[in-house]
């Protein structure tokens, strides 16, 4: 078997078999990274060296006959806004390019405490601002189905790495989109979690009311595995929530879907929304309904309004966020500069990039005096609503079904010089990060031109394992599971 | 021409006494080596989050009870935002329209009637770093020690009318706040912090005029004289009809200079940008709670005062030296529980022990160690000067009261036959002062009683050895 096409069973089978070892299985990956990566431009950095010392640690176990723990040595990656001990963590920003935390994130202690081994550090738009993975710093992620087309945003890196074969399962976060989109656009599974079911401590923050750290995997068991692995409550984030962590969702999601009630919002399906999409997630709701789930068509008035909130309180947040790189303590400094303020002008001047910089703009703008009612206090109040046209939805329905992007992966340049096209790509995920619940993209399809298509299961708070059931059948049904990932052209 | 009246607000900022920091577990202490009190969360590193202290909300909630407050059950923090190199987030996590104490007041005694002073409210913030500025350089270092520290501020109502009336409200409020234990408000250290907002009106008017706020005042002493200085700054402008030139700004005390200094106007004055803190939950207080401290509440120095004057028969300036710091009042009362002498006790406490405490800042012997003295000074076993004696060396020794006696034999001379002895040696040796008294010289007789002091040493029991001598005398 093919490393690119190895699932989180295969790992675990394999080592417990003894068919390989770790030390073989991180070789691989890692080969295949420095021959592909050149041309997917996936990975900020590769973190060999620790990657093999920590598999030759779990080599040693097996040896010795000890018992490995359930995803000891599954190869994985970060994407690099999460925090990782001695290893730079860049956010893909200039501002951070030689940033090197003394700090491992909640979820990167997690990881270490179960033994899974971290191959690198992932590529993605500059501090997570971004539907496309052009906004990094370094250079633009490309979609591995097609290397003329972007990856998605802003997680790209770990989508587009993962499907290129760069790691068993990866991890990334979701301010509003940014694990869902790209998993849309790369062909893989990629999980939302609810608000607070992982830590977000040593998540360099973005929207920190929105931002929340999930994975993605090649299909929906190795998601839910990789998710399960980080999940918990953690002392140092005090919006972690305590409770929902109990359940075993691997073991859920195969109880079927029978009597599940899905809603289809009409808002969600019309004007704006790629034909090819729309009838590839159809095809989805119409498989679920063979199943044995319950689907119906509802109205969700959502999407615009909640784009437009989306963009205020994110932007606000991270315009505060984003205060503390002044060139002072720690980041990128300018040189020659004369005097306080204008070290702290400079740096950011120079450290940011235009995206980067317009979020700043806009949010400062959206909390200043004179204009906090109109815009943020507006914002926060269509929040509310939010929450509670989706508290009433998940009365009549157990999840809501809709694409996950309204288009096709578009090219590289595409939509670069249209900022508000491309917040546009955002659409039908940014209200699920409003609202705090989770939800799930996972392949629908592909275009006549070959590029993957997505859909979304949203759910209520704590769902996850509704979710997963869906999911799981839905990928059964459609059997897009087995599909090679399309390196071939690389 | 018109009579003024001054119309004054504080805003008193008070570091908590807590161990830890509000949002870390880093120390507190003050005058560490700069920056060894920090972590990545107190120092802003990207991805850190705070997690708020809950002794910082217990002794939040203990000083809106001491101060009378309303205490808000449901409170949120938020995000005050201003690039400053002091606060390493560029923002400062605050409370901003919900603060967790409202409505309260302190009563305060004007010329012996009570006068209430309003409490706006008190929040939650934390303190920013320190910046050292180096002479004659151009460099300025930061310690980040300060930082994330819990400060509670207070904010008055516009009540007080007089430099005089804000420091008494300053002492009052430092009082019940190191009583109950909330913080140890040493002004000079900066756990105390008064910003004055002052405003100058004509007698008899109800509207307020534009106020100035004054900062940087580090005693009460410079409260006093920075308000005194702005009221006739103020006052002088209105009489010359330039009342036009007093405009809305932070005005700083300079104390070596005397006198205020602007630092900023209205016009740039910061928009902070305030919105709830993200990565803190709604912190919701339970009634029970808000019970429980108040039930815990410890006497408070006005209550401490009046008990002690009807208790111990004190007089008001007794009480009111005693109660200033609850060290000293502690201290007292344990001494008169052991001495049972009440009296004595607050003598030897207003000038011995305040003395020793105002120059070594702490009492150097216990409450027990005091009892005993008053006790041998009363049984006779010393007199009182040779006790000022004792009471020196038990400051500089860890020897008792008994130890000090026996081995330097301060015991009192009350030996009939000694003391005549005595007596009649220091007569035979001052035969004119004998002759001065018998013409009619009484003053000399003062003189005659101190060589018989000393010639024994002070340890002359001074009643016998008076008789004795008035006897020989008028032999």
């Amino acid at each position: 078997m093919g490393i690119e096409s190895m699932r989180v069973k295969d790992v675990q089978v394999g080592l417990r078999r003894k068919e390989f070892s770790d030390v073989e299985l991180v070789k691989a990956y890692l080969d295949r990274m420095k021959r592909h990566d050149k041309n997917v431009k996936a990975m900020i950095t590769i973190c060999e060296e620790e990657a093999l010392e920590q598999a030759a640690q779990v080599d040693k176990k097996i040896a010795d006959g000890k018992s490995i723990k359930w995803m000891e040595g599954v190869p994985t990656g970060l994407k690099d806004n999460i925090c990782t001990r001695g290893i730079r963590t860049t956010c893909a920003s200039k501002m951070l390019m030689d940033f090197e935390p003394p700090y491992d994130a909640g979820v990167v202690e997690k990881l270490k405490k179960e033994g899974l081994v971290i191959l690198g550090k992932y590529n993605m738009d500059e501090f997570a601002m971004g539907s496309s993975n052009e906004n990094s710093a370094f250079y633009p992620t490309r979609n591995p189905w097609n290397l003329d087309y972007v990856p998605g945003g802003s997680s790209g890196g770990s989508a587009a790495g993962l499907a290129a074969g760069f790691a068993t399962v990866t991890y990334g976060s979701d301010t509003g989109g940014s694990i869902r989109m790209p998993a849309s656009f790369c062909g893989v599974v990629g999980v939302k979690p609810t608000y607070g079911t992982v830590s977000r401590y040593g998540l360099i923050a973005f929207g920190s009311s929105l931002d929340q750290i999930g994975s993605f995997g090649k299909n929906v068991e190795d998601a839910a595995c990789a998710l399960k692995v980080i999940q918990g409550h953690d002392p140092k984030d005090a919006t972690s929530r305590e409770k929902g962590y109990d359940k075993d969702y691997v073991s859920i999601m195969k109880k079927g879907v029978k009597g599940l009630r899905i809603g289809l919002p009409e808002e969600f399906f019309g004007k704006g929304v790629d034909p090819e999409v729309r009838n590839s997630v159809l095809e989805g709701a119409k498989q679920l309904e063979k199943e044995g789930a319950i689907v119906s068509s509802f109205s969700l008035p959502i999407p615009e309004s909640g784009l437009s909130a989306y963009y205020i309180i994110s932007s606000a947040e991270a315009s505060s966020n984003l205060g503390r790189y002044d060139g002072i303590r720690f980041g990128y400094s300018a040189s020659h500069c004369d005097d306080y303020q204008e070290r702290v002008i400079s740096s950011r001047t120079e450290g940011f990039g235009n995206e980067v910089k317009r979020r700043i703009m806009l949010g400062t703008y959206a909390l200043s005096s004179g204009y906090y009612e109109a815009y943020y206090n507006k914002a926060m109040m269509f929040r509310r609503k939010v929450r509670k046209l989706f508290q009433d939805a998940f009365e009549r329905y157990d999840a809501i079904l809709t694409p996950t992007v309204p288009v096709l992966p578009f090219k590289i340049g595409e939509k670069l010089g249209d900022p508000l096209s491309m917040y546009l790509a955002d659409i039908f995920t940014v209200s699920v990060n409003l609202a705090g619940i989770p939800a799930i993209s996972m392949p629908s399809g592909f275009s006549k031109s070959g590029l993957p298509i997505g859909l979304q299961l949203m759910g209520n708070e704590f769902s996850e394992e509704t979710l997963f059931r869906l999911a799981y059948a839905l990928e059964k049904e459609l059997a897009l599971d087995k599909k090679p990932i399309a390196m071939e052209v690389v | 021409m018109a009579v003024y009246e001054t119309v004054i607000g504080l805003e008193i900022h008070v570091e908590l006494a807590t161990n830890s920091k509000i949002f870390c577990a880093c120390a507190t202490s003050f005058g560490d080596e700069p920056n060894v009190n920090t972590c990545p969360v107190c120092l802003g590193l990207p991805g850190v989050m705070p997690v708020l202290n809950k002794s910082v909300v217990e002794l939040a909630i203990k000083a809106g009870c001491s101060l009378n407050c309303e205490i808000n059950l449901i409170n949120k923090m938020d995000r005050k935002n201003y690039f400053y190199p002091d606060l390493p987030k560029a923002y400062q996590i605050s409370q901003y329209d919900l603060p967790i104490c409202v409505n309260g007041f302190v009563d305060i005694d004007k010329h012996g009637e009570r006068k209430k002073i309003g409490i706006t409210r008190i929040h939650i913030e934390e303190d920013a770093g320190k910046l050292i500025h180096i002479e004659d350089q151009n460099d300025t270092l930061i310690d980040y020690n300060r930082g994330g520290i819990p400060l509670i501020e207070i904010v008055t109502e516009p009540d007080i009318r007089s430099a005089e009336e804000a420091v008494t409200f300053l002492k009052d409020l430092r009082g019940i706040l190191v009583y109950s234990g909330i913080s140890d408000c040493k002004m000079e250290q900066g756990s105390m912090r008064c910003d004055v907002n002052i405003s100058i009106r004509e007698l008899g008017s109800k509207t307020l005029r534009t106020k100035v706020e004054i900062k940087n005042m580090n005693s009460m002493k410079e409260v006093y004289k920075a308000i005194k200085k702005e009221e006739s700054r103020q006052i002088e402008l209105y009489r010359f009809g330039e009342g036009y030139k007093i405009i809305q700004e932070t005005r700083r005390w300079d104390a070596s200079k005397g006198k205020t200094v602007s630092m900023r106007t209205k016009e740039d004055a910061h928009d902070y940008r305030y919105f709830p803190e993200p990565d803190l939950p709604k912190l919701i207080i339970s009634e029970g709670q808000v019970k429980d401290i108040k039930q815990s509440l410890p006497e408070l120095p006005k209550d401490k005062r009046k008990r002690m004057m009807r208790e111990y028969g004190l007089t008001d300036k007794e009480a009111r030296v005693l109660t200033e710091e609850k060290l000293v009042g502690d201290f007292y009362e344990a001494a008169v529980k052991l001495s049972g002498k009440p009296k004595e006790t607050a003598n030897w406490m207003m000038t011995e022990v305040l003395r020793v405490l105002k120059a070594e800042s702490v009492i150097p012997i216990t409450s027990k160690q005091l009892a005993e003295l008053i006790i041998e000074v009363e049984k006779g076993t010393i007199n009182r000067t040779v006790a000022k004696e004792v009471f020196e060396e038990m400051i500089n020794t860890d020897r008792s009261v008994f130890q000090i006696i026996e081995t330097r034999g301060l015991q009192q001379i009350s030996a009939q036959n000694i003391l005549e002895e005595v007596v009649d040696k220091v007569l035979t040796e001052n035969s004119k002062a004998v002759a001065d008294y018998q013409v009619g010289k009484t003053q000399s007789f003062g003189f005659l009683m101190g060589q018989c002091m000393k010639a024994t040493k002070g340890q002359g029991n001074p009643n016998k050895v008076r008789i004795i001598l008035e006897n020989k005398l008028t032999q």
